[in-house]
This record gives structure tokens, sequence and C-alpha cells, in this order.
């Protein structure tokens, strides 16, 4: 689309408008300067009617299935509805958000495990993948191979990583009771069931999987890194760990950055594993979690889970907007 | 988005990190928001019941492959009895159950399976179902009194027919039991007798198992049925009692004495798993409803199995037993079509349920006058225990408001079996939000 602009001469090229763009934006100054002095030649028709379809289109699009429920599950949390008559929904005031902070005994602690997952994967799933990524990227014979194992969590389904883990943390018959020699014995740790461990072994579990989707980022960062770099901090006398610290890291910036997103976002999103265990409860409390309980099916509450959905928003929104700040005043500054 | 884009800016600003964060922004707010939108907008859609009283639509929450042969049986045997067709529609039973407010607002078919108790009450008080009294008149003869009892509405009209129940109580191995020379305790003072013999002789000795949340809950209504009675049950769970009472603390101190006996590793294991457990003999009883046999496979293990109600505390005796029912209703639209008053006639007669009940065997027919010349020993007492019973109790999660049931419930039972505390004030606080929001 904005080569358009840019580039008046081809307005139906879309399939160079990425690339341009990209272009364009690696010398900000020198893609800008022309366009602002030469008038920009007037739209035809035709790119009009492309623009409103391609704008108009992903608007509509968002506007109902994002923004319309957004704002009705806002509403809808400062009432109070029983799902059935829209005649029986009342005015509710912040009872449910009351409701939620002082009186539904599983909130604070799912906020705790929020917390907690999100120390988790930054602290220990972040930097393992970062770990795997840096080992793959030496020249090892089999790198390829290693990769695809650590990637394959992420694609599997949730169901099999259920099954899976299962398999490892079973109470009577599981490896690591086996292996820990503890198996069917009354000492043996219920991984699951134990709401002291199971915070932990779930996390583990979220690890396995978040672990290489970091891995697989970093590797593509990391190649993207200018190799006459490393070779300039060799000649200054850094050794590799320097190298690394100092000069690669920096360098992917970038990808750090969409890294930071997404563990907040994973640590948020964090609901599928804890509710093939047990549905979230018994030490499993997320707040993800509790919306699902309060909004689908038969426990639902339709003012207590939308004060639920809303509160996770807000808080989801905070790394969200911290980003979008530092995206955008990085290009207003360029 | 729209607005700002005009060709200049676009051209200064786009680059992939605006985009990406905004698909990131979309998606998790995609996430988020339309679970609600779940929730506002609902309103199915099915397809069309045909109104003329030759044939009728059936929605069936029974998906399992046993009790879905069992429908197809009853509903062949009425076609070829009244040439009225039945077109089924059958719904796996979590999807059934999870969507039942979007089905009977939306086009629900005419007859469908449900169960008895506040799940029933309530949507019969919204007035999405349709009365059956005209059924009742011709079948009411078929049901004991504690039967009817549980078919009327809140308004005192006749609303569902029962087609099978399963009793509660303490499953436990025969030869196991003669072996050890332990006798069937008729008091709750023997029980705790009983249960530390057991546990002298290195056995678990009452199998347990909460990590599905809903289990405990039989335990908790048996106790309070005990103590306080059939009808504080009912009140309790319609929130007609305060939790925060005495009674229902009593209720928790009572149980606090049988908790050492319990098989501590509830929340880590399924009722599948504690079923394993009484099998091998791990464990010495297990109180659970009668499905509890679907899981002993062993035709020699199935033999070996006998139960006993749960024994008396301090009133009523032994008259209130927990045996959940399920049965039909007619949505409010079905109540026009009289076939659909024809079919659940039909189920309410011992041919109808007899016709079920040959199928499937692990349920016990409601019905006067059923078949039983295929029961077993077992069987049999499970159904005397029901005819005998002054009061049937349909389990928590079908008496209480369903978010009671499994929102409030369910976390403090759990809490409870931890460390054997639990907050009734905090009960009763979440018990007033969630019932005023009804």
């Amino acid at each position: 689309m904005s080569t358009t602009a840019e580039k008046p001469a081809a307005p139906d090229s879309e399939p160079g408008a990425a690339g341009r763009t990209t272009a364009g934006r690696g010398r900000p100054g020198a893609g800008r300067r022309p366009g602002k002095a030469r008038k920009v030649r007037r739209l035809t028709r035709r790119d009009k009617l492309v623009l409103a379809v391609m704008v108009g289109l992903p608007t509509l699009i968002q506007l109902l299935l994002v923004w319309l429920p957004t704002l009705f599950s806002i509403a809808l949390s400062f009432t109070r509805w029983n799902g059935l008559d829209l005649k029986d929904i009342k005015p509710a005031g912040t009872d449910n958000y009351r409701f939620v902070v002082q009186d539904y005994p599983p909130f604070w602690p799912a906020m705790q495990h929020n917390i907690l997952w999100l120390a988790f994967l930054a602290l220990i799933a972040t930097p393992l993948g970062l770990l795997l990524a840096v080992l793959l990227d030496q020249k090892i014979r089999g790198s390829k191979i290693y990769q695809s194992i650590f990637f394959t969590p992420v694609m599997l389904s949730l169901a099999l990583i259920g099954v899976i883990w299962q398999l490892f943390y079973n109470r009577d018959s599981g490896l690591l009771n086996y292996l820990l020699g503890t198996a069917g014995t009354p000492r043996a740790v219920d991984w699951f069931g134990d709401s002291n461990v199971n915070i932990w072994a779930a996390m583990v579990a979220a690890t396995w999987r978040h672990a290489g989707y970091v891995m697989l980022l970093y590797l593509a960062g990391l190649k993207g890194v200018d190799p006459t770099l490393r070779e300039a901090a060799s000649i200054d006398g850094a050794n590799a760990v320097q190298t690394f610290f100092r000069v690669v890291f920096p360098a992917m910036r970038p990808v750090n950055i969409v890294i930071v997103v997404i563990t907040i976002i994973e640590s948020l999103r964090a609901f599928d594993i804890v509710y093939i265990i047990n549905r979230g409860t018994n030490g499993l409390e997320l707040i993800s979690a509790l919306v699902i309980q309060n909004l689908v099916g038969e426990g639902q509450v339709i003012g207590v889970g939308s004060a639920l959905a809303v509160i996770l928003l807000v808080i989801s929104l905070i790394p969200i907007v911290f980003y979008l700040i530092r995206t955008f005043g990085k290009e207003s500054k360029a | 988005m729209a607005a700002n884009l005009d060709p200049f800016q676009s051209a200064h600003n786009a680059g992939p990190g605006r985009r990406t964060i905004l698909k990131t922004l979309g998606i998790g707010a995609a996430g988020l928001a339309g679970i609600p939108l779940l929730a506002a907008c609902t309103g199915g859609s099915g397809p069309a019941p045909g109104a003329s009283s030759k044939s009728l639509t059936f929605g069936s929450g029974s998906s399992d492959e046993v009790p879905k042969n069992a429908y197809k049986a009853v509903t062949d045997a009425f076609t070829k009895k009244s040439g009225i067709t039945v077109a089924t529609n059958v719904v796996p039973h979590n999807d059934f159950q999870n969507k039942i407010n979007s089905y009977l607002q939306g086009s629900p078919d005419d007859a469908f399976t449900w169960f008895a108790g506040y799940r029933m009450q309530y949507y019969a008080g919204k007035g999405l179902l349709a009365p059956v009294d005209d059924v009742w008149a011709k079948i009411g003869g078929n049901f004991s009194d504690a039967m009817k009892k549980a078919s009327t509405g809140p308004d005192g009209k006749m609303y569902l027919v029962p087609n099978y129940n399963y009793p509660w109580g303490f499953f436990y191995r025969k030869s196991f039991w003669a072996e050890k020379g332990y006798a069937v305790p008729k008091t709750f003072d023997e029980l705790k007798t009983l249960a530390a013999k057991m546990k002298g002789d290195g056995i678990i000795p009452i199998g347990f198992a909460d990590k599905d949340g809903w289990p405990a809950m039989g335990t908790f209504d048996y106790i309070n049925m005990r103590l306080n009675g059939y009808q504080f049950h009912v009140d309790l769970t319609a929130h007609k009692e305060s939790w925060d009472q005495k009674k229902v603390s009593d209720v928790f101190d009572t149980w606090k004495a049988l908790l050492p006996f319990q098989d501590p590793a509830a929340l880590g294991q399924t009722w599948q798993d504690a079923a394993k457990a009484l099998e091998a003999k791990k464990t010495g009883m297990y109180l659970l409803g009668s499905f509890v046999t679907q899981q002993f496979t062993d035709p020699a293990v199935l033999a070996d199995i006998d139960f006993f109600p749960f024994p008396e505390i301090a009133v009523e005796g032994t008259d209130a037993v927990e045996a959940p029912i399920d049965g039909l209703l007619l949505s409010k639209k079905g109540g026009d079509n009289q076939a659909a008053h024809d079919f659940l006639a039909f189920l309410g007669s011992a041919e109808g349920q007899n016709a079920y009940a040959a199928v499937d065997t692990s349920n016990i027919a409601t019905v006067k006058g059923a078949d039983t010349s295929k029961f077993t020993p077992l069987n049999k007492k499970c159904a005397d225990t029901i005819a005998n019973a002054k009061y049937i109790s349909q389990f928590l999660d079908r008496d209480a408001l369903p978010a009671m049931a499994n929102n409030v419930m369910i976390p403090a039972l759990q809490s409870f079996i931890k460390d054997g505390t639990v907050d009734v004030k905090n009960l009763e606080a979440q018990a007033k939000t969630l019932y005023a929001a009804q």
C-alpha cells in the first residue's frame, strides 16, 4: 500500500510492496525526502477501490470479532446476567469486581501463579531457548536434527502433550517416580495431585514447549547478525563469552523485543496445560482458567467471568502498550 | 488504522513492527474477547422439528456407545408401536450440558435428555420447558412418590419423565472382607472403628478420588443428609438456607474425623484410578455411584462386588439415598407436539424402560414392574435400595446451581481435603452473589 504513494509509476504492483517498504525503512531519511519533495499524484479510482477493500475489510473483521466483543464483555462485567433473556440483565456496579477480589478464593492464587509463570518463563525457559539456539548455531554435526527435536513440542497438539507428560509424572507408573525409586511406595511424589509441586510440574511442561519456540526465533536472529561484527570483536581480543554478551546479543535487539513480548503473552495465556491436568484447580489456578470456568459451560456466571476477562485484558494491555510506545517512539524519532 | 492511512503517513511508519504488534494485539484480544462473545450472543441453530403429530425430534446427550444404542432401542420400539417417527440428534454429552442455555433458547428438539434436580427446576422456572401433567396422568402409577417428587417443577407441575438412576454407596469386595473378617458398619461410629482396623491392617480404608472435583461432593452430601436431614440438603443447595451456619460447619467437622481414613492421594487421581485400587484390594471400600462397576471388566471381580448404604449418623437413619435421576424433558416448543408427549409416556412405561435397560444394564430402571429377570444380585440390591428410599437426592452438582457446585464447591472441597479447613462464611458470601445473578 505504501508503495503507491512513494512510487506512483507502479501503483498496482502489490507483491513488491513489502520488500520496498523494508528497504525504505533501512534508510528512512533517503526514502522520505524524495516523497516529500515531489507532489503526490492523485490515486486512480482503482487504487482507491483496492485501498478501501484492503483497509475496510480487516477493519470490519477487527471491529466485529475483537472490539465489539471486548466492549460487550467490559459492559457485561458491570452487570448480573444469567445468560438467558436479555431483559434479565441487571446493573451490578462494581459488585463483580469486588466479588472477584474479596470473595473468590481462587483469584489471588491465580494472580500469584501467573506471576510465577512469567518469572519461570523469563528466567528459565527463555534463557534455555537462547542457550539451545547458541549451541545449535555452532557448526556441529546434525544441527538440523537437534533443531527439529527441540522444535517438535511446539507443533504437538495439546492433548498429546498432556498424554506425554502424564507418562513422566504419573504417581504409580510414571518415569520420574521410577527414576527416583519411589514408584509404588507411599513416598511417591504425586506430581499432578500435590498442590505444592504441580505448578512446577506444569511449568516444566510449559518450558518444554516454550524453549523450542524461543530457540527457533533466536536461531533466525543469530543468522541475521552480521559476521563482520564477530570478526571485529575477536580482532579486538574479546573472548567467546564477551563477544556474545557485548556484541552479538545487543545486535539481536529486534529479536529480543519480540521474545520479551512473546514470553509475557505466553505467561498470560498459559492455560492449556493446566486445563488438561485438572482444569486449573487445586494449586494450578490461572486467571485464564478462571475465565473459562466462569464463562463457558454450566458453571457460567457471565458477570463474574467478564470481570475476570477484563482484569486479564488490562494486565495484558500493560506490556502491549509499553511495547507500542517503544516502537512508535522509536519511529517518530527516526 | 483506517483513518490514519493517508499515503504519506503510511510510507513513513508502516513497518513490520507496528503490523506485528497490531496483529498480536488483535489475536490476544480476540482470544480474550471471543469468549464473552460466545456468552453474549447465545442462540443456536438446529434443525426445524416437524410440527405434525406423526413425528418428533429428540435431542440426546447420551453420546457414549452403550447409552446411545439403548436410546436407539427405545425410539425403535416406540416407532414400531405407534408409527411415529423419531429423529434423534446425538450431541457429545459435555457439549450438550455446556450448551444447554443456548440450546433451549434457540431451536431445541421436542424432547431431550436431562436430569432431575435444580438443573431441571431452573429451566422449568424460566419457562423454557413444557409441563407434562397429561403424561403423568397416564404413567403416574408406575412411579414411586420419591420419583414423582423429583420430577416436579417449582410450580407444582410435572416436567420430567425419569428413565433410570443409580445409587451412591460404599462398594467393596466381598471375598476380601470375608477373608479379613470385616463386617458392614451400620453407624458412623462403626464405620470409623472399621476404618481404623483396616488402617491397622495396612490397607487404605476408604478409596477416594477428587482430581475431577465432583466425587467429593458425594461424601459431603451424605454426611449432610445423615446429620441434618434430606430437606436441609435441598434447602441448602437451593440456597434457602445459609451456608454460614453451624449445621454446615458440623458437616465438615464430622467429615474431618473420616479424612485420615480416606485415600491421601485423592487429589491426584480420578474415580477410575480409585476403582482400580479397590479392585486391587489396596483400598477397603469406595464411596461412589454404581457406575463404578463399569470399571470392573473382569466378570469374576464384578461378581465379587457388593455395596452398603452410607451408615446412619444422627437423623432419618439411612432413609435418604443419593441416586441421580436421568430422564426426558419437553422443550417449550415440544409441548405443542402430541407425538412428543406420547414418546415421553412410552418411556414412562415398563415397555419403554425395558427396551432401554436391555441394552444399558449399568443403570436401574425407575419404573415399577420393569424387567428384573436379568438383574445381578448387585443390580437387585441397588434397585431395592432406591425402591425403599424415602428421599432421593440428586447429588450436589444437580441439586445446586451449577456455578455454585463447580466454581465454589469444587475448590472449597479440594482445599478441605488438603488441610481440613473450610471457610463457611466465604461459601455463603459466594453463594449470595452467584444465586443473585440468576
